[in-house]
């Protein structure tokens, strides 16, 4: 087995899907002369030429309209986002063109386009470039949510992004580029709506996704070592869901935790909360817990970011109030 | 323009004439059904400029592209799009042309390259570049012609859009419709130019303007900035003046402009400059109102077909959220 960074990783997903389909370009600021803002396109420029890696000038709801035009007409274009904090001046065209023409056209033009880029909080960015934008994009019906958090989910379903039918946004985390983990050798895919045990568990489950999992999979460490048994589940796919897999989890440990980078107001984790009392309410033995980002714009001080935003410390905390 | 002089161009001008008169018949009709309750929603009506889409549309071959706005009825009747299907789309019936997912602002056929009627303001014309990229992409040799308000010249897609097809020479022709109002807005109390045309000079793109009262003009200036963006020259950005003798909306009386601006332009309806021209040369005027009924009747048939279609099962309502893989 190979290891790669996440970086790394997404980059032998977008070249070997590249490789195999004439249909697919990548597209956005300095993913070409550049190789990436944050070098997920290292060498693709040199291997696929200006045609398929196409740099633009910074105009977000220009060229995510260019991808979904061409995607009308059958090309699949993969869009980057610098990072998902610009992805707000193109919100229009993500919402209401991509998302709904395949169901305004009755099915006339489905737009196999993948969005993808840096998100999530952290590195002190301050308000404007550290924030998380899961929750936002689930609203909306017609897309789908990726958020990996290893470099094997990374690729896995950024290949099955790329080959779906319908705009994807995938959601990488910026402080994870550099992470590694190791990634099978030759070609798999992982499907859409799956989540992953990254820990088992007996007695609490907790649920997260994305850069959150940095927090959840120590602290879930440090509690075994009290004695506490916690499962981490990873949702991976915030849209399609996996219900099955969080209710089955949850029925075997009767307690939740929700653990998400983003906010708390109308935030993901609220819907999962939902779910889990109302398919498992009788199965639970304390109520379902929820750790967010804090409810403000995200501070610059290095002490006030830290303490917006889950921790080691928080969910251990929380973890034992619960299993008292 | 001329009148036409040789039988060929009278008939040229005759089918011109025709598709406008359809799509004045099919609009009257609609508003007729509005009125009634029949359609719902928005309904936005394309009276009085039926020469720009019609004369510009008649300037393309079957593979090019057309993207439209929320006022899209003209469009899509000038491409072809069928009568019934687009009359069922608006009573909201399975029959319709996007099976009642869409009604007036959002007709779709994938069959005549016709894009979609989009409804957010300018939105649609980064997607009408996208689509004109996908044909330089594989040199399919396509042309996509996208129709715009002059209130969308105002909106950061249309030149996101507009910069993009010029630095990477698009085959795309961009036909702002100039009715001189946004809803209740005067241009003049929105552009900052006079000419919408002009601002093609910030892009180093190629530019045209002219008055949309003449059906084949419309056409023979249309054809040039089609040819243009197929040798591979890039986009072109014109401004064609037209007029709409209704609100902006069915719900809109149209109270900020006067009886007598609407009369001078009434005078310059389309559909009486092409009749009058058809009459010079010669033809008779009981062909052309023999011509009239029997669109009458196709419109009516189209009224009767939506009015007797089913509305869509109700199990349709999740249908097409998501594209099947396969
Ligand atoms: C982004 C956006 N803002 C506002 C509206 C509401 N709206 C719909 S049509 C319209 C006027 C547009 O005028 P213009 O572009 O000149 O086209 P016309 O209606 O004259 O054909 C407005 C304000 C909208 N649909 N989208």
């Amino acid at each position: 087995m190979a290891v790669l960074t996440y970086r790394e990783a997404l980059n032998r997903a977008m070249t070997e899907e590249m490789e195999k389909d004439p249909n697919i370009f990548l597209m956005g600021e300095e993913v070409g002369h550049y190789e990436g803002a944050y070098k997920v396109s290292q060498g693709m420029l040199a291997k696929f030429g200006e045609r398929r890696v196409i740099d633009t000038p910074i105009s977000e709801n220009g060229f995510a309209g260019v991808g979904i035009g061409a995607a009308m007409v059958g090309l699949r274009p993969i869009i980057e986002f610098m990072t998902w904090n610009f992805s707000l001046v193109a919100i229009d065209q993500i919402i209401n063109s991509a998302a709904k023409m395949n169901y305004m056209s009755a099915g006339q033009f489905p737009i196999p386009i993948v969005f993808r880029g840096a998100g999530g909080a952290g590195g002190r960015l301050a308000a404007q470039h550290s924030q998380s934008f899961e929750s936002w994009y689930a609203h909306i019906p017609g897309l789908k949510v990726l958020a990996p958090y290893t470099p094997s989910d990374a690729y896995g379903l950024l290949k099955t992004s790329i080959r779906d039918n319908n705009p994807t946004i995938f959601i990488e985390s910026e402080v994870l580029y550099g992470s590694k983990g190791e990634v099978p050798e030759g070609e798999f895919l992982i499907p859409m709506g799956k989540s992953d045990i990254k820990r088992e568990g007996t007695q609490l489950t907790i649920i997260s996704w994305s850069r959150a999992l940095m927090y959840v999979l120590p602290a879930a460490e440090k509690l075994a070592k009290e004695g506490i048994s916690v499962e981490v589940l990873d949702l991976r796919s915030i849209r399609p869901l996996d219900e099955e897999g969080i209710l089955a989890s949850v029925r075997k440990t009767n307690k939740a935790l929700i653990v998400e980078e983003g906010w708390n107001v109308a935030g993901f984790g609220a819907q999962v909360a939902y779910l889990i009392q109302k398919e498992a309410f009788d199965y639970l033995d304390s109520p379902i817990e929820r750790i967010t980002q804090e409810d403000v714009p995200m501070p610059y001080a290095a002490n006030l970011e830290k303490s917006s935003l889950p921790s080691e410390e928080k969910i251990i905390k929380k973890v034992r109030e619960m299993i008292k | 323009m001329s009148q036409p002089k040789t039988k060929k161009e009278t008939e040229d001008l005759l089918e011109l004439y025709r598709q406008m008169l359809l799509i004045r018949r099919f609009e009257e009709a609609s508003a007729k059904a509005y009125s009634m309750g029949k359609i719902g929603g928005f309904c936005h009506l394309y009276i009085g400029q039926e020469a720009v889409g019609v004369g510009a549309i008649s300037a393309l071959e079957q593979k090019d592209y057309i993207v439209s706005t929320y006022r899209d009825h003209g469009h899509a009747l000038a491409r072809g799009l069928e009568p019934k299907a687009l009359m069922a789309e608006l009573f909201g019936k399975k029959t319709g042309i996007v099976s009642g997912n869409g009604g007036s602002m959002h007709f779709f056929d994938k069959s005549k390259n016709f894009m979609g009627g989009h409804g957010i303001v300018g939105g649609h014309i980064s997607l009408a570049a996208g689509i004109a990229y996908a044909s330089k992409y594989r040199g399919d040799g396509a042309v996509t012609l996208c129709f715009f308000g002059e209130g969308a010249a105002n909106i950061g897609s249309f030149h996101e859009g507009m910069n993009l097809a010029a630095i990477w020479k698009l085959p795309l022709v961009m036909i702002c419709e100039n009715n001189h109002y946004a809803m209740g807005t005067p241009e003049y109390r929105a552009l900052s130019v006079k000419d919408v045309s002009v601002r093609a000079v910030a892009y180093d793109i190629a530019r045209d303007h002219i008055e949309g009262d003449e059906v084949r003009k419309v056409r023979e200036h249309v054809r040039v900035a089609v040819e243009r963006a197929r040798r591979g020259e890039g986009p072109t950005l014109m401004e064609i003046s037209t007029y709409r003798f209704r609100g902006h909306s069915m719900s809109d009386p149209a109270k900020y402009r006067t009886k007598e601006e609407l009369e001078k332009y009434k005078q310059g309806d389309p559909l009486i400059k092409a009749e009058k021209d058809l009459l010079a040369a010669g033809w008779a005027q009981e062909e052309l109102t023999k011509m009239d009924e029997i669109i009458l009747k196709t419109v009516e048939e189209s009224v009767d077909f939506a009015e007797k279609s089913e509305e869509p099962p109700l199990g349709w309502l999740y249908k097409h959220v998501y594209a099947e893989n396969v």
